[in-house]
């Protein structure tokens, strides 16, 4: 630990290094039986760190265009070296961040941790969730297999549903009117550059307004700390916390790399643009709840077009929930109630769609 | 009654005046074609009408136009349509100004047919070009709608010749077309569409339309099958066929009900085919089993290799490069199969250990994948290990630090 | 952490516990950095050759004969016509997909499955085959000849 303290000398002379990280070492988090809540987000964190870096090792070896872009990843599979390792836990981890990413959402929404002054953090990070769902979705197509393929063309087949724009929007998608190799192109730079930046972004803003608030302590917590003072427990992020942080992120990687190794990420066969849609083609699971919903809306509702329909509904949904904790309003508890049970509704309303989208036929 | 029909409905043939159709079209069968049946057959898209066979004057109107005057022949005879239609696709210089490329020897290729001959002697119930053509709605073959189109010979041949009932008198059997359909040529033709399969005109022919020699069998199957044919040239079975008169690949195949040849044949069971003709115990019978033994044996060999690559894939392990190794065994499998027909168990040996040889390959590579998956969990099982060792690390750590911090 | 002046020896569960961290932390780092370093390092065969691939090397055929080669995940047929022209074609049959040989007697390409034969520019000219075999560039590269898909979109 000598070498330690000599480093943060040397710092300390040139930065004022321990004035710049007082505030954090002041830093605490509140601790209560729902305290293990708060780990989501760092999680979350964590997968997005463990995707830069296994993409940026992917992009060592992939090559984005639709005539090698298959062929590029089965090399990575079978003939890079731990290649099959680092492109399975690209794939288990996107889909393990969209999970946690959501969960994250929806435990801030029941915690009601998203009410003043949090109110921006809550936008930033919903708008970090869209983000999140566009990486899965433009990263699906990389690897350009048939159920991919399909999988996109049937997506953004759905945007050009939206009325006025849609069809430019699909276009703009597509990079034409077919998906083709210019899709991929697209997609990838959207993968890769677009989206990494705006997250980034993203991320720092979420993070700094964390910092600026601090951690939220959920209200029925706050009302007991309130009546007793004394009962009121915290711990100090640095490094109580963070140890403990670190040792959910050790086993998140213990999980993931479990996944790699016993269920690879399988790659499928190259898409054939004229060949025929497989039967049972359908989204990843975190769209299966909007496919599902679309597929039971009725093709036509009084004049309006059922998909049209179901994608202004949806688009509604989303505008909505970025907002939500403006609707909360001056009342003590009809607000908190309203938004806790669209919350309850939300929640269960994906997972059953979700759910019956795999088992229905 | 039927005049006044004819002058109210006013149809006329787009092309040449042909008021036949006139009347024609509203009456009942047999005198009935419609417009929309003649339009249909290739002789009136080239431009002919009912007279160029019936005579009379297509541009008259009413009865006038069936004037005997006027060349007008009424029904056709069934003893006078070869005769008919010779008239005009034997003559060279006429077929020359509607299809350079059409054949004109049809007649002459009837006549040798057994169809021919009989119609020679006097039997009107044999075939004749509108049987097979049809008449007032005759498409060429290769539009898929006529009765001669690859697809549907060998319906319009069973239009008779499965009819038991019509077929009395002669001695033939009427079983052809119901054996047919269980054989792989039919299968070829009609469920996978390959429209080079044989039909029954492929080896009988089709205007000279008679069995083959039980000589020339083989030179019908050989167009085709070649390899087949060139081993059981050299092969002793072929003089010892055509010593007893036997029709050579029908011998062992059949000739209309040819299934899909099996192993079994190889063998002793209920479809072995050898050993109805050779006696148990024999060089030959010893042959056979040795030939059997092998394709057995890479068949096996195959089998496992295909199973142990498909654990590997299913967990995951990527083997395209022994999945496609595997079709070049299935091929040498295949090809000792067509060894067989040179009846010399050296010639199949070669093959199946050339078979023997990639399955082997494929095998190990199918190991090679499951011990690579074998690694792959035990590199995660240390690293799981060392994983648990920093996490229980941790926790001692984070323990032990908050007690002395709670302690002071 | 813990800087109450210097402690001559840490207790012995103290120790233990800094051993099992910091063990436990090295080699699960070495675990991660290992694959992660030999990932990096390029495998000898440069790519799968789903575009383009080096079937042969210059003087590997002889004028008037042909190779097999794998092709992405089908194989491809190589051949030296006897004026020295390179040519490539899938070597899948378009009939039921038996795999076709050149025959270097009638300068033909043929399928031993059912007698097909084409021409060596894959045309069909006889037999049951009902379309031509797809044909594929060929470039002399230095020494090697590589063969690469028509360009399409």
């Amino acid at each position: 630990m000598r070498l330690v303290s000599k480093v943060r000398g040397w710092l300390d002379e040139r930065f004022g290094w321990a004035e710049l990280i007082a505030p954090l070492r002041e830093k605490s988090v509140p601790v209560h039986k729902l305290s293990y809540w708060y780990f989501l987000g760092g999680i979350t964190l964590f997968l997005f760190g463990i995707q830069v870096f296994t993409g940026i090792l992917l992009l060592l070896y992939y090559r984005p265009s639709a005539n090698e872009a298959f062929e590029s990843v089965q090399y990575i599979m079978t003939r890079v070296r731990f290649g099959w390792l680092v492109r399975s836990i690209h794939s288990w981890a996107a889909n393990l961040m969209i999970l946690t990413a959501f969960a994250h959402m929806f435990s801030v929404l029941f915690l009601r941790a998203y009410r003043k002054p949090r109110e921006l953090t809550w936008v930033s990070g919903m708008i970090l969730l869209f983000l999140v769902l566009g990486f899965g979705f433009s990263g699906y197509l990389l690897p350009w297999n048939t159920l991919a393929f399909f999988a996109t063309k049937v997506g953004t087949e759905i945007t050009a549903q939206v009325p006025l724009v849609g069809h430019e929007l699909m276009i703009l998608l597509r990079g034409g009117e077919e998906v083709t190799g210019a899709t991929l192109t697209r997609f990838f730079g959207f993968h890769v550059a677009l989206l990494p930046g705006l997250t980034t972004l993203m991320i720092l803003l979420h993070l700094a307004l964390v910092q600026r608030f601090g951690m939220s302590v959920p209200p029925r917590v706050e009302a007991q700390w309130k009546a007793d003072p004394s009962k009121a427990r915290e711990m100090k992020f640095f490094p109580n916390f963070l140890l403990r942080e670190m040792m959910a992120w050790y086993i998140a990687l213990g999980v993931l790399g479990a996944l790699a190794a016993i269920a690879p990420w399988e790659l499928g066969t190259k898409a054939d643009p004229f060949g025929a849609a497989p039967a049972g083609i359908r989204p990843e699971w975190y769209f299966m709840f909007m496919f599902q919903t679309l597929k039971f809306i009725p093709s036509k509702i009084w004049r309006v077009d059922g998909e049209v329909l179901g994608i202004l509904v949806f688009g509604l949904a989303g505008v909505v929930w970025v907002l939500l904790p403006f609707f909360e309003g001056k009342r003590e508890k009809r607000g908190p109630r309203m938004l806790l049970g669209a919350g309850v509704f939300a929640l269960c309303y994906i997972v059953a769609m979700t759910v019956y989208g795999y088992v229905a036929k | 009654m039927a005049l006044v029909i004819c002058v109210f409905t006013g149809t006329s043939h787009a092309q040449t005046a042909n008021t036949c159709l006139d009347c024609h079209g509203a009456l009942d069968p047999p005198l009935q074609v419609t417009e929309a049946q003649f339009s249909q057959d290739i002789h009136s898209q080239k431009g002919l009408t009912c007279a160029s066979c019936h005579g009379g004057d297509p541009t008259k109107a009413d009865m006038d136009a069936m004037n005997k005057s006027a060349g007008f022949r009424g029904k056709i005879e069934r003893s006078q349509v070869p005769a008919l239609c010779g008239r005009c696709h034997s003559d060279g210089t006429f077929m020359r100004q509607y299809n350079p490329g059409l054949r004109t020897d049809q007649l002459s290729q009837y006549q040798t047919s057994v169809h021919g001959k009989l119609f020679a002697k006097g039997d009107t119930k044999v075939a004749v070009c509108t049987d097979c053509h049809g008449v007032h709605d005759l498409r060429a073959p290769s539009d898929a709608a006529s009765r001669v189109h690859p697809l549907n010979v060998a319906k319009t041949c069973a239009r008779c010749h499965a009819d038991a009932s019509y077929m009395k008198g002669y001695s033939i059997p009427t079983d052809q077309f119901a054996k047919y359909s269980t054989s792989v040529h039919h299968e070829a033709m009609v469920v996978r569409g390959d429209l080079s399969a044989p039909t029954c005109t492929t080896c009988h022919g089709n205007h000279g339309a008679a069995p083959p020699g039980v000589d020339s069998v083989r030179n019908v199957c050989s167009n085709c099958h070649v390899f087949q044919a060139q081993m059981y040239e050299k092969s002793t079975h072929k003089a010892a066929f055509q010593s007893a008169g036997l029709p050579g690949c029908v011998v062992c195949h059949s000739n209309h009900g040819v299934t899909h040849p099996t192993d079994a044949r190889l063998g002793t069971g209920s479809q072995a085919i050898c050993m109805q003709c050779h006696t148990p115990g024999d060089e030959c019978d010893k042959a056979r089993a040795e030939m059997l033994a092998g394709l057995t044996n890479l068949s096996e060999a195959i089998k496992g290799a295909d199973q142990v690559v498909g654990v590997a894939e299913s967990s995951g392990m990527e083997v395209s490069e022994a999945r496609l190794q595997q079709d070049q065994a299935r091929d040498s499998l295949t090809k000792a199969r067509v060894t067989i027909h040179s009846f010399q168990r050296a010639l199949v040996d070669q093959d199946i250990q050339a078979g023997l040889k990639i399955a082997a390959q494929d095998l190990q590579a199918g190991r090679d994948a499951l011990a690579e998956r074998e690694y792959r969990r035990r590199g995660l099982g240390y690293a799981l290990v060392f994983i648990l060792l920093t996490v229980v690390g941790l926790f001692l750590y984070i323990r032990q630090n908050e007690r002395e911090s709670a302690k002071s | 952490m813990g800087s109450k002046g210097s402690a001559p020896v840490p207790p012995p569960r103290r120790r233990i516990v800094e051993v099992l961290l910091g063990g436990g932390l090295f080699a699960s780092f070495v675990s991660f950095l290992y694959p992660v370093l030999r990932y990096l390092v390029p495998p000898a065969v440069a790519n799968l050759g789903g575009d383009e691939i080096v079937a042969c090397k210059l003087g590997d055929l002889k004028p008037n004969s042909a190779k097999i080669f794998r092709f992405g995940s089908r194989p491809g047929l190589l051949l030296l016509t006897p004026e020295g022209e390179y040519r490539a074609l899938s070597a899948v049959c378009t009939h039921l997909g038996c795999t076709v040989q050149y025959k270097n007697d009638t300068h033909q390409i043929w399928c031993a499955c059912h007698n097909g034969l084409y021409d060596l520019s894959g045309r069909n000219v006889s037999g049951p085959p009902p379309r031509s075999l797809e044909s594929f560039d060929v470039h002399v590269r230095g020494a090697e000849v590589v063969v690469s898909r028509k360009r399409s979109v």
